[in-house]
């Protein structure tokens, strides 16, 4: 029997899996997609909330999210690519300009 | 019921395997397809969840669009592997207590996250009961709960795609020569 | 609750007017005074003056025409307080008291405005309009002060012309000396204020009014004071602001300082009105005062010390206005002692007759100087009768009146005084005041003789730089009695030195029509003035005195009234010791109008009343002629002898001229403790150390903890991102602890 119990462990695991991800790499396309999984294991909660509590509510929560996870992942890539013209390199402690 | 049960076990080992390998790859090529793996695994828990539409949209916009662009961008730039050892040695996560702090902290956010599972159950024992297809996860209802209790956040994520076109559009551009 | 008595509704709008015409032409002379000419701005503060006085004169005209016996007409202007039980309003009261002080300040006041337009004609025109503009300013001060009929107005009055002297004595603002002239009469009068204030708030919180009816009907229905109470602190403190006002011990030594004002000024200001506010606000509250025995004798001994010191110092000063200044301060002494004597009418008297004579000595010294171009010094003068008739023969008036010849207007008010205080029995008092007379003559004819008669000297030393224009380190007010401290010979050129009248008596001319038309007709008044103050034991009826009665006393609810002024209490004089305090019990006498016990005699004791006055008066006489006699023997006669008097007593003669070095010990025991204080604690303790320590010491926390903090910048994206995570596993570990 899966209960909700069992979608929530599996997006925990994800979510933990980007999270080890964004501190783990060093470079900056992964980290970007390490951020992409955690969204995804957010929008698995929610539908699976959504489908636990008859409401449709979590399916429109996950459109939205996606969209703004497109846009985000179109700024973040341009982001990376001027940079990349700065330091030829994609690892993210290259970009240490902002010390103090 | 048998056969939820097998799909969704195969499906969440297959969407957990691999996000590990996404992130254990160095190749930043490999990452981005093995992701677009996971995002398929997930597409078929969501049809599992009777959320077509979702999984349709994930697979179209996620798999289709975003990782075809991350894909670019990293055809693009061409750097090959991961180059790990040139700036380590002066980075603050290179001292030890540092290492040891984010160690205990990653053990209380999984035992954090593990409570927080623990307690929705105890609370909402029960089972995830099978709704009637056409009330929740038609795309009518989405449609119109869309167009009309979530209007204005539709309207105002369509600017948001637009503020982001534009600033990606800047961002990565060359400057004049 | 004191039901108040009651009061005459009508509103009489005229004596609105009376402050507010020389207000307005304050307001016109201030804001367009640069663009009037000379004749426009001087012609609009006389007409703003002589409008004032045509309208005091219908105002007494309105109230002498009110039937007995409380005559008074009210207009009250507007509601300005009104806060819970405060309720005060600015209301204007013309009853006698204030007729005599409404008339002699635009009166005179008017003379004065006159005068000023030929004294001051050098100005450029803007400062020209600009001492007009001070001038009216102050006349309308000075008239709130004695129209108001509560406290907070007087004081509004009183505060207004403390600090139009204060603008005024510091007219000539580019001369040091002036600015700390100015600033010294400010701070001083301050000090009295102060004490004013406090008197103020006593007599509020214990009879719960500050209206001078009110006050004077609940006290009217107490004792006077057995020890020192409530009633006696509350008239000290009003007393000792008066001494700040009319310069009398302790807070006197603003006034000599203040000459440094053109002489119009030191006429209005310093002779004629602002310097009889004090005696003024005791008269207005002669039922208080009446009440405290203590406080009364307190005023009399302080006036009498001051008459008789003032005149001491006044014997040998070198300066002719200072000589008058002195003349004035012990003047303002007798007007005291009368107000201590419980005469009050007598104490009135002798300000108005006092206002005439003083401000002809003011106006005529002030003829002299700008006749010599700034010459201030007796010593660098002399035979002048000749070269300058009309202000030789008025000046000799005025000083006649003021030794009290009799026949002219001094001698009767003086008379009075030195009556009263024989009739209580004060024989110290009245000594001290006899010799006062003696000096009074003696100083003013050594004054007379040295300016006008004999041959033109130069035998003053040479001065000091007259034009102090450097600002000295310490600028405080007591720049001005250092500068005294030094030798009082040092000149005081006013800023007709600056104007180029030709030196040493090539080209003097007598006092020009405007001025000359001023002394004139203040010396008519010296002569006539003290005709309304006959005595019984001249024949007269003491008409003054009848006249200012019932200002004196308290009117009850229902029209009856109490006789508590002092002046009536005693049918036969009294044999008692001469210090003995007075214990007055209210005698009440039928309602049937106030009668001075001088004629309402009973009969056996009237006729040797009559006789001991007499006597006194061929007394005050004799000292008179014989002060006029030393001064002719010393200064006409034999010049040399007064100089070997002087050797002879050289260190007394020293301590003289000093003044009994009372500023010095002011500035020793006050002046530098508090500007030690204030450099040394205040300034470097509290506000360099603590204000500016707190405010610095903040930017620099600021800056130490942000040098702290900054370190957060890695510039490291992953430190970032393990923030960001940080921060959310504390947020889940608050739920987790929640639920």
């Amino acid at each position: 029997m899966i209960t909700l119990n069992h979608y929530l462990v599996l997006s925990a695991i994800l979510f933990t899996i980007g999270t080890a991800g964004v501190f783990l790499r060093r470079n900056i396309i992964t980290v970007l997609l390490s951020i992409e999984i955690m969204l995804n294991a957010v929008n698995l909660t929610f539908v699976a909330a959504g489908r636990q509590f008859a409401a449709v509510d979590g399916q429109i929560i996950v459109f939205f999210v996606m969209t703004v996870a497109a846009a985000e992942a179109a700024v973040g890539l341009a982001l990376v690519i001027a940079l990349f013209r700065h330091r030829e390199s994609l690892n993210p402690d290259a970009f240490t300009s902002l010390k103090w | 019921m048998a056969l939820e049960t097998i799909l969704f076990y195969v499906l969440g080992t297959l969407a957990v395997g691999s996000s590990l390998l996404v992130i254990g790859q160095r190749n930043p090529v490999y990452s981005v397809m093995l992701l677009i793996a996971s995002f398929a695994a997930l597409a078929g828990i969501y049809v599992l969840l009777d959320a077509p539409f979702t999984a349709v949209t994930q697979i179209i916009v996620y798999a289709g669009a975003i990782m075809v662009l991350f894909l670019f961008v990293v055809m693009l730039l061409n750097v090959g592997q991961e180059d790990a050892a040139e700036y380590d040695r002066s980075h603050p996560f290179n001292r030890p207590f540092v290492r040891r702090f984010g160690a205990l902290l990653g053990i209380v956010f999984v035992a954090e996250l593990a409570w927080a599972v623990w307690h929705v159950s105890t609370r909402q024992p029960a089972a995830i009961a099978a709704a009637a297809p056409g009330s929740v996860s038609s795309v009518r209802e989405i449609g119109r709960v869309l167009f009309t209790d979530y209007a204005f956040p539709f309207e105002a994520t369509s600017l948001l795609i637009l503020v982001a076109l534009v600033g990606a559009v800047v961002l990565a551009r060359q400057d004049a020569e | 609750m004191v039901s108040q008595p009651p009061l005459l509704h009508e509103s009489h709008v005229v004596l609105a007017l009376i402050p507010l015409f020389p207000f307005v032409g304050f307001l016109i002379n201030a804001f367009f005074g640069r663009r009037l000419s000379k004749a426009v701005s001087g012609g609009i503060a006389c007409l703003a003056m002589i409008g004032s006085f045509a309208a005091s004169a219908v105002a007494v005209w309105q109230m002498v025409g009110q039937p007995g016996p409380v005559r008074a007409v009210t207009d009250n202007v507007y509601q300005w307080i009104a806060s819970g039980d405060l309720q005060i309003d600015f209301a204007l009261r013309v009853d006698p008291l204030a007729s005599v002080m409404i008339l002699v300040i635009t009166g005179i006041g008017s003379l004065i405005h006159i005068y000023s337009t030929a004294y001051m004609h050098e100005e450029s025109d803007s400062e020209y309009a600009r001492y007009f503009s001070y001038l009216n300013l102050f006349a309308a001060f000075m008239l709130v002060l004695v129209l108001g009929t509560t406290f907070p107005v007087l004081f509004v009055g009183w505060e207004g012309v403390g600090l139009c002297s204060y603008l005024l004595i510091g007219f000539w603002h580019r001369k040091q000396s002036a600015i700390d002239a100015g600033k010294k009469a400010f701070v001083v009068n301050r000090i009295g204020d102060f004490a004013f204030i406090l008197g103020m708030l006593l007599l509020w919180t214990t009879f719960g009014t500050l209206d001078f009816q009110n006050l004077a009907a609940q006290v009217a229905s107490l004792p006077p004071e057995a020890g020192f109470g409530v009633i006696s602190i509350a008239t000290l403190l009003l007393f000792i602001g008066a001494t700040g006002k009319s310069a009398q011990i302790p807070l006197y030594v603003w006034l000599p300082d203040a000459m440094e004002g053109p002489t119009p000024v030191s006429a209005l200001i310093h002779a004629a009105t602002m310097v009889t506010a004090g005696v003024y606000m005791i008269g207005r509250n002669a039922e208080l005062f009446s009440h405290a025995p203590d406080t009364l004798l307190i005023v009399a001994i302080v006036g009498g010390v001051t008459a008789l010191m003032a005149g001491t110092i006044g014997l040998v000063q070198n300066d002719i206005k200072r000589v008058l200044a002195y003349s004035t301060v012990s003047q303002l002494g007798y007007m005291f002692l009368a107000m201590g004597m419980g005469a009050y009418a007598a104490g009135i008297f002798h300000l108005y007759t006092h206002a005439f004579f003083k401000a002809l000595l003011f106006l005529g010294s002030g003829a002299v100087i700008h006749a010599l171009a700034g010459e201030q010094d007796i010593r660098n003068m002399g035979g002048l009768k000749k070269a300058l008739p009309i202000t030789y023969w008025t000046f000799l008036i005025g000083a006649i009146a003021i030794a009290g010849v009799p026949g002219l207007a001094g001698f009767f008010s003086k008379d009075e005084i030195l009556w009263r205080t024989f009739a209580s029995g004060h024989w110290i008092l009245w000594t001290i005041g006899v010799l006062t007379s003696l000096l009074t003559a003696t100083y003013m004819f050594r004054l007379v003789f040295l300016t006008f008669h004999g041959e033109r000297r130069h035998a003053a030393p040479a001065p000091a730089h007259p034009e102090e224009e450097e600002p000295t380190a310490d600028a405080g007010a007591h720049a001005a009695a250092a500068h005294q401290a030094s030798g009082a010979t040092a000149h005081r050129h006013d800023a007709h030195a600056a104007h180029g009248h030709g030196g040493a008596g090539s080209h003097l001319h007598d006092a020009p029509a405007a001025m000359a038309a001023a002394l004139i007709v203040l010396a008519i008044g010296s002569v006539v003035a003290g005709y309304v103050g006959v005595p019984a034991a001249l024949g007269g009826n003491n008409w003054i005195e009848h006249y200012l009665h019932p200002s004196f006393v308290a009117h009850g609810v229902g029209g009856e009234h109490r006789e508590t002024d002092r002046s009536s209490s005693y049918a036969s004089p009294h044999s008692a010791g001469p210090e003995a305090p007075h214990s007055v019990g209210p005698e009440a006498q039928a309602p049937s109008g106030a009668t001075s016990a001088h004629d309402a005699g009973s009969g056996s004791g009237h006729a040797e009343e009559i006789a001991l006055e007499r006597t006194l008066m061929l007394v005050s006489s004799i000292v008179a002629i014989v002060g006029i006699g030393l001064a002719w023997y010393f200064f006409i006669r034999r010049r040399a002898a007064a100089d070997a008097v002087a050797a002879s007593a050289a260190p007394l003669y020293r301590l003289l001229l000093h003044k009994y070095y009372v500023d010095e010990a002011y500035d020793l025991v006050i002046v530098q403790p508090i500007k030690r204080l204030s450099a040394g604690l205040l300034w470097k303790g509290v506000d360099a150390g603590l204000i500016d320590g707190a405010v610095n010491g903040t930017g620099a926390f600021v800056g130490a903890g942000s040098s702290v903090l900054r370190r957060w910048q890695t510039g490291s994206v992953r430190v970032y991102a393990a923030s960001v995570f940080v921060g959310v596993v504390t947020v889940l570990g608050y739920y987790v602890w929640r639920y």
